[in-house]
């Protein structure tokens, strides 16, 4: 079997006394898309860092490609595409000459750049704007820059941090449908996202929480595992009053809101008579319940909502 | 290689760019080469002078006439009782006051000594001794004794300051002499400290605005990226000497009697020590803003002791010491050499060598601590 493309093993990351990543281990395998998803401040962009070889661990290791990230961070960066959280091209450079610059930086020659650089605005569809200043685009369009930046000097590993924050829907829809070329190309991408429909599209999701794994495994597997129990979709009126009215009613083990609706996270589906009746008793009026498959934000709330030392 | 050349020319085109950055690099330092020459200038001129005669003679009115007359002086004012003094001081309407006792003229005439009371604001230490000098210059030269009743006032000065006769001759300067000593010293310090400034913001704007990450995560070695940060700032200082040097031939004619080759490449390597300075600054700050402070913390010594605005053997041993770990000390003896006495390089190498081993020393701190990591 081929030894994965991304490794983390008891990954650690502290400042000072607080703890931002404790004791992270997966593994990405060579083209799949790895799909890291967590709260705000759950140390996502921290392990990233880390095996970017931007910051140091505190313990643990991280391997990218077969090298020990703290032994030879030099070897490390030259395999990787890095697109961090907050956008980091030069807002004061054209779109080219932002791609000019980094490939410099990556040795890629004169001649060859030109044509590079054509390719990278083919591929991330900057060609309508390449002499414009970075600072006069919008966010989707600098989001695409940037991808672009991380791609051009053709890594085999990319680490996209939050990629799509920010990105109208059609924007996401062609950033994935990139994402998806890449890795058939046989590229193997770690990304990080908060949008749910993104983490559906991944081979393989880890969930961390206060910097601890939570979960880890393919979408069908989280929803599986962590979601054992049936889920029904409430259509009633004054769903915010309601909410707490379907928490408090026996057999409810969970609720949320989901959308117009209300997800409730039952041990059985004919908790549904009782649920109607209670909410009717109240003076919510009932549109609708119906018993529907676990969504992954399902399994995400539940799990994100979980005992912190669970 | 590639890579530096590739991130000067990037430092470049964002300089270019820079609406604010380029003029504040190349223009403010001309400004404030003629803000430190016209400013700090030791000169007096036109200070006003308030007049009591009390002899009312024509020896008396000759005298005034003669004192007010110069471009040093000027008559602002007169009044009769000698107590009225007071107020034109205290209201800051005059600076000097100069009373003329009765009797001034018969005394003369009669062969004895003629008193004259010269009262001076000594609120500026500096202003009032060079005023003195200037008065008993003027005096002397009609062989006049003064009663140095010298009522310095305002408490900072010892009231008969005896260092007023002594100090005459190195404060007196007939014309704008004080540019000849100004020009050559502004230089120095303005071309180091925007150097040192410069470097420490560019480096530290870009880990602040973030874009140092993605240079991190590049194969960019640290050396590479020292050097391509560093390198557009020394051209940029090369560029503000030779701005500087071309203003001060249009505008206050200070002749470099010495070599201008050995001038521009003594200034390469103090703008070297002033990079390396700013590098330093730049790991320890995270914020612009605190670059700026540290910046000053280190500059400031530089202003006050490194002998630009006062001479270094007038101060105390200890800070004598603190003054030879300043590379701007070295530098400033070196110009002035070059610029006043025409000194070569064979004349200065008691001050070449302690600047290159400063330079060298603050070098190896800042290019060990400037590490290629975000933490
Ligand atoms: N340089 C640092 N110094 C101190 N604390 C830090 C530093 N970097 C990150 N942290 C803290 O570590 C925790 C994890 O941060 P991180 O940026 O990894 O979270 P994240 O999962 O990426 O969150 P988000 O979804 O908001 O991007 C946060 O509480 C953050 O405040
Ligand atoms: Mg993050």
């Amino acid at each position: 079997m081929m030894p994965p493309a991304i490794a983390c093993v008891d990954l650690v990351r502290r400042f000072g006394t607080f703890t931002a990543v404790d004791r992270i281990t997966l593994q990405a395998h060579v083209g799949s898309v790895f799909g890291f998803l967590g709260p705000n401040g759950s140390g996502k962009s921290t392990t990233i860092r880390m095996l970017c070889g931007l910051l140091a661990p505190t313990s643990g290791q991280a391997i990218v490609d077969g090298i020990d990230v703290a032994r030879d961070p030099e070897s490390v960066k030259r395999r990787i595409g890095y697109m961090s959280q907050k956008f980091s091209l030069y807002e004061d450079l054209t779109v080219r000459e932002n791609l000019e610059f980094y490939g410099g930086i990556y040795g890629i020659g004169r001649r060859g750049r030109r044509a590079r650089i054509d390719e990278t605005l083919e591929r991330t569809d900057l060609t309508d704007n390449p002499d414009t200043l970075v600072r006069e685009l919008s966010v989707g369009v600098r989001q695409r820059l940037a991808l672009g930046g991380a791609l051009l000097h053709r890594p085999r590993i990319l680490f996209l941090d939050e990629p799509t924050s920010g990105v109208d829907p059609i924007s996401r829809r062609r950033f994935w449908s990139l994402i998806h070329e890449l890795t058939a190309e046989g590229a193997t991408i770690l990304v990080t996202t908060h949008y749910m429909d993104e983490a559906e599209q991944c081979d393989r999701i880890a969930l961390i929480r206060s910097g601890k794994l939570v979960a880890d495994g393919s979408p069908a597997d989280l929803k599986r595992e962590l979601m054992p129990w049936p889920i029904l979709s409430i259509d009633c009126a004054n769903p915010f009053e309601a909410l707490d009215i379907i928490a408090r009613t026996p057999g409810v083990r969970d609720a949320a809101l989901y959308g117009v609706h209300i997800h409730a996270v039952v041990e059985d589906t004919a908790v549904a008579d009782a649920l109607r009746t209670a909410l009717e008793a109240s003076g919510h009026a009932v549109y609708r319940i119906e018993g529907v498959a676990a969504t992954l934000e399902d399994v995400f709330v539940a799990a994100a909502e979980g005992d912190a030392d669970a | 290689m590639q890579r530096v050349i590739e991130l000067v020319r990037k430092e470049f085109r964002q300089l270019r760019r820079d609406r604010q950055m380029m003029p504040m690099m190349l223009v403010a330092p001309v400004i404030q080469l003629i803000v430190f020459a016209f400013a700090i200038s030791t000169d007096i001129r036109n200070l006003p002078v308030a007049v009591c005669d009390m002899d009312r003679t024509a020896s008396s009115r000759d005298l005034i006439r003669e004192l007010t007359s110069s471009e040093y002086f000027r008559l602002i004012g007169r009044f009769d009782r000698h107590g009225d003094a007071d107020r034109w001081l205290d209201e800051g309407r005059a600076s000097v006051i100069i009373i003329v006792p009765r009797g001034f003229e018969r005394d003369l005439k009669s062969g004895d000594t003629a008193d004259l009371q010269v009262l001076l604001d000594g609120s500026d230490p500096n202003t009032a001794t060079v005023a003195m000098s200037y008065l008993s210059r003027l005096i002397q030269s009609r062989s006049v004794r003064i009663l140095s009743d010298r009522s310095i006032r305002s408490g900072r000065v010892a009231a008969s300051s005896p260092s007023i006769t002594a100090e005459t001759r190195t404060w007196y300067n007939p014309t704008l002499a004080s540019a000849l000593f100004m020009v050559p010293g502004a230089m120095c310090v303005i071309i180091g400290m925007s150097a040192t400034i410069a470097t420490a913001l560019a480096i530290v704007r870009e880990r602040e605005i973030g874009t140092m990450e993605q240079l991190i995560v590049t194969p960019l070695q640290s050396w590479e990226l020292m050097l391509g940060k560093t390198l557009p700032y020394l051209a940029v200082g090369m560029v503000n000497m030779a701005a500087i040097l071309i203003a001060n031939a249009l505008i206050f004619h200070v002749p470099v009697r010495g070599s201008l080759t050995l001038l521009l490449a003594l200034g390469g390597v103090f703008l070297i020590a002033s990079l390396y300075l700013g590098l330093l600054i730049s790991t320890l700050s995270r914020t612009q803003q605190q670059a700026m402070l540290t910046a000053f913390f280190f500059l400031m010594p530089n202003f006050l002791l490194s002998g630009f605005m006062f001479p270094i053997a007038n101060m105390p041993q200890v800070l004598q010491w603190a003054t030879t770990l300043l590379p701007l000390r070295y530098f400033l003896v070196m110009v002035r050499g070059i610029f006043l006495k025409g000194s070569g390089f064979s004349e200065m190498t008691d001050q070449f060598w302690p600047l290159t081993i400063i330079t060298v020393a603050i070098g190896v701190v800042a290019v060990s601590r400037f590490q290629k990591r975000l933490d």
